[in-house]
């Protein structure tokens, strides 16, 4: 095993009912980088975050996260890793029942205790990272969307983990927001030496911060490499997907079990015979 | 379809229910035994008991108030036949203390604090706040339902003793200064007849009862809501349903084994 890579996956396969979310999927992080796993919605991205924090257990194939399998080991266990992820969910999650200070405190109060000043200037730090010192006092729906995503991630980054699960960190964000969040994504992976796994589908933004890239189509891996590499891909479902062309291998139509013709009840005999 | 015959559905129906029921007892036994294991905040319970309390007080007292007089009024109306209008502050006590209070107080709590538990657990889940606090190594079903779950075990008997209490004097307004029943008879009757371990204590054992059944299913309700603003409404109807019918289906086996 090597050490250089916090997080491998191996031939990982997860189906819902009949349905493969993820078919034989291979992925590495190595440690201080950040890795994105962009894809259409649907496409499983999301499904991939859940098996390597242990939310779900996957039907055959391996992940190694720190060494350790998170559906293999005790639940205990699985909450003391977790201890070293965090995790930025794509609607903030804020708990609304506290404020900005509490919602960052939460982790800590709940598994240290520490003198109160001594809570206060981590949590106050980690929201100064995020710029955001000055709103400790507001609550959760006095922020603005980009804002709730700040402290969402200072609250995922307070304990300091190893490991950063960012899910569609850009959506239902401004410009501006979404500047700010690339930039705190890549400023903080690089101030903790963590490592990142970002599942995104905004291309420009992704590319702009990962090091290296999936992309993920019908659960496979279709395509990987640098951002450059990707960019260069001869994949035609890479190409759809990057320059997001509406036709092409990813088909326009949902597939349907009658032809158009038979479905607007045209009778069989007046139909034009195709063409040799 | 196979769907359409009335066998395949019932064993359908059987199928979905079954494990679902299953999930809900696991629910409950794993969050009632949360202060046995050390991930269990006192102070959240007594937040949860108070919260639960408060929200329901004021709906509680107007109507314990008005249930106390209208068994003034009906009390009297049946026991001046007999020329018993002697008995009539036993006859509101026992009422009160024995039946009404626990089950009106319980579907009184479904239908206040049951629901807006049931909506902010199953908002919780819709905005991924249960993700998140699962994520950050918090067990939801330690911080969040455990407290609420014991919060109605001790919140309903609580309000129901203020409910007894409140109907009590209800009752005594409209028999005593309206009706002319004699104040001395109608407290000397009530104490002489009104036992604290067959009565009193009876009727707080169901209402804990009826706290934890109800706090079950709104908590249960919320946590296994589908996350959607649609999934949350429904799940907010189906809790009070469900609580209300499980509150008078449980009164009639509690009263049958505590007669």
């Amino acid at each position: 095993m090597s050490t250089a890579d916090l997080v491998q996956v191996g031939g990982l396969h997860f189906a819902r009912g009949s349905h493969a979310v993820l078919d034989g999927v291979s992925l590495r992080v190595p440690r201080g980088s950040i890795v994105s796993v962009m894809g259409a919605s649907g496409g499983g991205k999301t499904t991939l975050l859940n098996l390597v924090a242990g939310r779900l257990r996957p039907d055959s194939g391996q992940i190694l996260v720190d060494g350790l399998d998170p559906s293999g080991i005790a639940r205990q266990d699985l909450y003391r890793l977790r201890q070293r992820m965090g995790m930025l969910f794509q609607h903030s999650a804020l708990f609304t029942d506290l404020t900005v200070f509490e919602n960052v405190a939460f982790p800590l109060r709940r598994h240290f205790r520490l003198p109160e000043p001594l809570l206060r200037k981590l949590v106050l730090m980690k929201l100064e990272a995020v710029g955001l010192r000055g709103a400790a006092d507001l609550t959760p729906a006095e922020l603005s969307g980009g804002m709730a995503r700040r402290v969402a991630l200072a609250r995922a980054v307070v304990m300091d983990p190893h490991l950063i699960l960012y899910d569609e960190p850009f959506t239902g964000l401004d410009p501006i927001s979404i500047g700010i969040i690339a930039t705190l994504v890549r400023r903080l992976n690089d101030a903790l030496g963590a490592s990142s796994i970002v599942v995104s589908h905004d291309v420009h933004e992704t590319f702009a911060i990962a090091d290296y890239g999936y992309i993920l189509a019908g659960g496979k891996i279709i395509a990987e490499g640098t951002p450059e590499e990707l960019r260069a891909s001869d994949s035609p479902l890479a190409q759809q997907f990057l320059s997001g062309r509406p036709d092409g291998p990813v088909p326009f139509h949902y597939p349907a079990t009658e032809d158009f013709a038979a479905a607007m009840g045209i009778p069989m005999e007046t139909r034009e015979a195709p063409r040799p | 379809m196979k769907e359409d015959f009335l066998v395949p559905r019932i064993g359908h129906a059987v199928r979905e229910t079954v494990p679902r029921m299953g999930m809900a007892a696991r629910f409950l036994v794993s969050s009632l035994t949360a202060p046995v294991r050390r991930d269990f905040s006192f102070r959240q319970w007594l937040r949860q008991i108070f919260g639960l309390g408060v929200l329901s007080l004021a709906l509680m007292v107007v109507a314990a108030f008005f249930t106390g007089m209208v068994l003034g009024f009906q009390g009297y109306y049946a026991l001046v036949r007999f020329g018993a209008t002697s008995a009539l502050g036993t006859l509101i006590a026992l009422s009160l203390l024995r039946e009404l209070g626990p089950v009106l107080t319980a579907l009184l709590f479904a239908g206040r604090a049951g629901s807006a538990l049931t909506a902010e657990i199953g908002s919780m889940k819709a905005t991924e706040q249960l993700d998140a606090m699962e994520m950050m190594a918090v067990n939801p079903l330690a911080w969040v339902v455990a407290p609420r779950l014991w919060g109605g075990i001790f919140a309903v008997p609580i309000l129901c003793t203020i409910f007894d209490l409140v109907g009590i004097f209800g009752g005594y307004l409209v028999s005593v200064p309206i009706l002319g029943v004699d104040g001395g008879t109608f407290w000397a009757q009530m104490q002489a007849n009104v036992s604290f371990h067959g009565d009193i204590l009876n009727g707080l054992i169901k209402a804990a009862c009826f706290g934890l059944v109800v706090t079950w299913i709104a908590t249960w309700q919320g946590f296994s809501a589908h996350p959607t603003a649609e999934g949350v409404g429904s799940a907010t109807t189906r809790s009070v349903v469900m609580a209300s019918l499980a509150v008078l289906g449980l009164d009639f086996i509690l009263t049958a084994l505590l007669f």
